[in-house]
């Protein structure tokens, strides 16, 4: 009994941590944006930051918590990018705040829709081949966009109007983060979770696999769409070709890098990964070998025996000399 | 109907390419269940290397080709090597990501070399045109699809009827129970390696020569292309690695002609798409039970 009243103090902690590492951070940011050290081109990267989160935490519902690879993340991105900058454009009279709004919904609703209509049918697959029919559909809705002449076709979708800040942004990016790590907390989160640990018996053990499979599916394309919109409301034009294969697999990388089904994970590499390439920029030429050569790296590290044996002992040592060490519950 | 033969034509020649390459896929996935997103790499090394023999060295053309494949060959195996090998009993997505990563370490290396703009290929085919039935067919198409058919045909007797064929087929089927029975795995899967790497070498050389601009990134469009076909037709079954590649082939021409020169590509996937709603596993897949 006092062990559970422990853990629950321990959780209270935990969300007021976080909703104050929220709130410090925005602070952070906008005191610097307001002392003139951010400036247009490091808010620029921030508001990449944030739509790569939310890219990232939603692939990690399917991928990560859902385990079911997909290659076409990007396509779902596209659509709510698309959807919103034509309802934004169709409709300039809407005063600003609630047209954004809308049009982020309305982003968010169309990538669903696309992600139900993809995911009855795709969901009967398995593994890679369910990686694969999304690579394939990802491919379809980039060709079709590009043939639309009425959305800009290769020319890019251009005069849509450049309403996202900062402030947007992280908001969604939040909404994101608290709205899965609700799920996954949930009973939902918990059969999805079952699923991806086993699919066979789960569904022997009562877990409608379909209706869940479907659920972390349409939700994952609601938030893709979702910074799909605030991407285009970021850039002004958008382009068919920024939403391809590569796209998808960058998406992916950062879910991996981070380690499947971690929210923290996520956030970390989706930061770094977007950071570091504009640090370096100086090395332009050699970037996407250093990429290259990290993902191969990274790879090989984890899985290496040696690695893997170094790691546990350089974890023991840490335990030995932490001065913070919890006393055990016996 | 001389337009209609005129693009059938064209699409039994790219498909013969896309066929080509798909063998490669599919069999690195019978063999290592891997995605091998590099294969589509070692075509544009091949390419490349051919490049090289001809325009730099000035090397007759058989002593060229016979380098490229060899090259080719070499680095699959390096590649397996090095970079799957320590993953093997690693998750299935750590292997795709690796794979990726070695796609992309290709594309930068060449574009280091060689930079980012196309160059030209050099003509390695000279074979006058045929004309049948009104129809004139070039000399790449015949020596394309002849290659490719020649090529196949010795892969089915390899694999068919040679001991290393045989010992790929058992690896492809159960590594483990094969390990027991006294293959070495290791090197059947190098083997695997190489053939399709070779294989992939002669697609490059003969895609170089029907599209003669070749780029650092030319190999993952054709890539992806065909890895769709060999998961049409049943990925991890070389029969249906060519009846895909044919497939769809036949599909993008006739429907870049017919349909919308835009939205081929649209129509090639959602071939793709279709194949897999009704036939999960492809097209000439054996439904396997599954078992708990």
């Amino acid at each position: 009994m006092k062990k559970f009243k422990l853990k629950k103090i321990d959780n209270k902690k935990k969300t007021f941590l976080y909703i104050f590492m929220i709130v410090v951070i925005y602070a952070i940011v906008m005191a610097l944006t307001s002392a003139g050290i951010i400036n247009r081109y490091y808010n620029g990267i921030l508001i990449t930051v944030c739509i790569n989160l939310i890219l990232v935490v939603s692939l990690n519902l399917t991928t990560g918590y859902l385990g079911q690879l997909t290659l076409g993340h990007a396509g779902f991105m596209a659509i709510g990018a698309y959807a919103a900058a034509y309802f934004s454009k169709t409709f300039m009279t809407i005063p600003q705040p609630f047209s954004f709004i809308i049009a982020l919904l309305i982003g968010g609703v169309m990538a669903m829709i696309a992600g139900l209509i993809i995911g009855v049918p795709a969901l009967r697959l398995k593994g890679d081949y369910l990686a694969i029919i999304t690579l394939g559909f990802g491919e379809v809705i980039k060709t079709i966009l590009l043939s639309m002449a009425i959305i800009g076709g290769a020319k890019g979708y251009i005069g849509i109007p450049r309403v996202t800040t900062f402030t947007s942004a992280y908001v969604f990016v939040i909404i994101t983060i608290v709205f899965v790590c609700l799920l996954i907390k949930s009973r939902h989160g918990r059969a999805i979770i079952s699923i991806s640990e086993d699919e066979i018996a789960s569904e022997a053990s009562g877990i409608n696999i379909v209706k869940y499979k479907i659920m972390a599916f349409a939700f994952a394309a609601f938030f893709a769409g979702i910074a799909g919109g605030i991407y285009a409301h970021y850039m002004g034009i958008i382009e068919p070709k920024t939403f391809g294969f590569n796209k998808s697999i960058e998406i992916l990388v950062m879910v991996v890098l981070g380690g499947m089904g971690s929210i923290n994970g996520a956030v970390i590499a989706t930061i770094a990964i977007t950071i570091l390439p504009e640090m370096l920029r100086s090395l332009s030429q050699y970037r996407t070998l250093m990429y290259a050569v990290t993902l191969i790296g990274v790879m090989l590290y984890k899985y290496d025996p040696r690695v893997q044996v170094l790691m546990c002992k350089a974890k023991m040592f840490c335990a030995k000399i932490n001065p913070f060490k919890r006393k055990e519950a016996k | 109907m001389e337009l209609f033969l005129m693009q059938l034509l064209n699409g039994i020649n790219i498909g013969a390419i896309y066929a080509l390459i798909a063998l490669g896929y599919t069999m690195v996935y019978g063999i290592a269940k891997l995605i091998n997103f590099a294969h589509g790499e070692i075509i544009m090394v091949g390419s490349y290397t051919m490049f090289i023999c001809i325009a730099t060295f000035d090397l007759p053309v058989v002593l060229s080709i016979i380098i490229t494949i060899l090259a080719c060959a070499l680095l699959g195996v390096v590649i397996e090597k090095l970079a799957y090998k320590p993953l093997r009993n690693a998750s299935r997505i750590s292997l795709l990501i690796t794979a990726i990563g070695m796609s992309y370490l290709l594309q930068s290396v060449f574009q280091l070399i060689f930079s980012a703009n196309s160059k030209t290929f050099p003509q390695v085919i000279n074979v006058s045109n045929v004309e049948i039935f009104n129809v004139t067919v070039s000399g790449n198409q015949i020596v394309t699809l002849f290659v490719a058919i020649f090529l196949m045909i010795v892969l089915d007797l390899f694999v068919r009827k040679t001991k290393t064929g045989k010992s790929m087929r058992a690896v492809s089927e159960d590594s483990g129970a094969a390990q027991l029975m006294g293959i070495n795995v290791n090197r059947t899967i190098s083997i695997t390696f190489s053939i399709g790497s070779a294989l992939a070498a002669v697609a490059g050389i003969l895609y170089s020569s029907s599209y003669p601009l070749i780029n650092p990134f030319m190999g993952s469009t054709i890539g992806i292309k065909a890895f769709t076909a060999a998961v049409i037709g049943g990925i991890g079954i070389i029969p249906g690695a060519v009846l895909g590649g044919f497939i769809l082939g036949i599909i993008e021409s006739l429907s870049k002609a017919y349909i919308s020169s835009q939205l081929y590509d649209a129509i090639v996937f959602s071939t793709l798409i279709l194949t897999l709603v009704f036939k999960p596993s492809g097209l000439l897949a054996k439904h396997k039970k599954e078992k708990v």
